[in-house]
């Protein structure tokens, strides 16, 4: 057996990665062995993972589906797919969680930011300069797209309030907390185990992730099943202690990886 | 234990699981002034139920009670 583009397939009647493309991907202009870019006509062997690419083409919804299966094995993938989050604030945090979470193949997102991209920015949150004046809805929506084109986003625009947060999120798998107004953290977690409609919303919020301490300090803690919160919990944005890219990383992906794990129901003391 | 051991002003409630005498404090409001935390950054849970934040300066707490206050800072 062969691996060819994430599938399993019998190499019986082929010798070449070039006669393999010919089968399975003919406009092939591009062959990756093992890892490595190889000529046409170089052997394959049982047990070979063989890449074909033509330069260029941009993978149909069923073809990422496939791929993103392969890697994640196809049950956790229709999870993924299967699952709507929504994400709070698209800054440092918001706009790398979101770009985590499409790359995984998530099925649909609702962006949620009333701010522009501004030069100030781009220490950290994932724009381009020449977004700069974009509303970020839209500028992730773009940037997100061209790295999965197969998701579902829906982009709220409107400045939210605690009051408001019922009504947009109370279908949503998990919430995803990325504002920068400690006011506004605190009023979604308290929405969230307040409100009788939010209940089955599971949330990851964070605090603490400014400056270039420790990375290890930053960690994700459990308030309740299926309620956490991701930072240090004592690093403040302010002067002298900036927002930056790598630790505001650290902290995306904490938020990120916990919203993955509790789509696939790993909670600890949640029963399902 | 000596009958005088304690003011009578003193009251002990257990904060995020840690038992801890207060002195001169009656409601939310005055715990939270007391521990020098900003109102509006603050999500505060007493025996296990979330307290809106107009209702801080009413709610009054009383000896044993569990409070349970999860501090938010800026950044994102």
């Amino acid at each position: 057996m062969l691996t060819v583009n994430e599938q399993q397939v019998s190499h019986e009647a082929v010798q070449t990665i070039g006669e393999l493309a010919a089968i399975h991907k003919p406009l092939a202009d591009l062959f990756i062995l093992n890892g490595y870019p190889v000529p046409s006509t170089t052997r394959v062997r049982d047990g070979d993972t063989c890449t074909l690419i033509v330069k260029g083409e941009i993978p149909t919804p069923e073809e990422m589906n496939s791929l993103l299966s392969a890697r994640h094995t196809p049950g956790v993938q229709e999870r993924i797919r299967n699952s709507t989050i929504a994400i709070l604030g698209l800054g440092g945090l918001g706009s790398a969680v979101a770009g985590a979470m499409a790359k995984i193949g998530i099925g649909k997102m609702l962006l949620s930011d009333y701010d522009i991209v501004e030069p100030s920015n781009l220490n950290r949150q994932h724009y381009f300069v020449d977004q700069i004046g974009m509303m970020k809805t839209r500028a992730l929506k773009e940037n997100l797209l061209r790295m999965n084109p197969s998701l579902s986003l829906e982009l709220i625009e409107e400045q939210l309030t605690e009051s408001a947060l019922p009504g947009l999120f109370a279908k949503v798998d998990v919430l995803i907390e990325c504002f920068d107004d400690p006011a506004m953290k605190a009023a979604t977690l308290r929405c969230i185990l307040s409100e009788a409609t939010m209940q089955n919303v599971a949330y990851v919020g964070s605090s603490g992730m400014a400056g270039f301490g420790d990375s290890n300090t930053i960690q994700t803690k459990q308030i309740r099943p299926g309620v956490y919160i991701c930072g240090d919990e004592t690093s403040a944005a302010g002067p002298g202690q900036g927002l930056m890219s790598p630790r505001v990383g650290v902290a995306a992906h904490h938020q990120a990886n916990q919203a993955l794990r509790l789509l696939l129901q790993e909670d600890e003391g949640r029963k399902h | 234990m000596s009958i005088l051991g304690q003011a009578p002003s003193a009251m002990n409630i257990t904060l995020n699981g840690n038992k801890t005498d207060f002195d001169n404090i009656s409601t939310i409001s005055e715990l939270l002034e007391n521990l020098d935390l900003a109102v509006d950054s603050v999500v505060v849970e007493l025996n296990t139920k979330i307290i809106q934040p107009d209702s801080y300066g009413a709610t009054q707490l009383g000896e044993g009670d569990g409070v349970e206050i999860i501090r938010f800072v800026g950044g994102g």
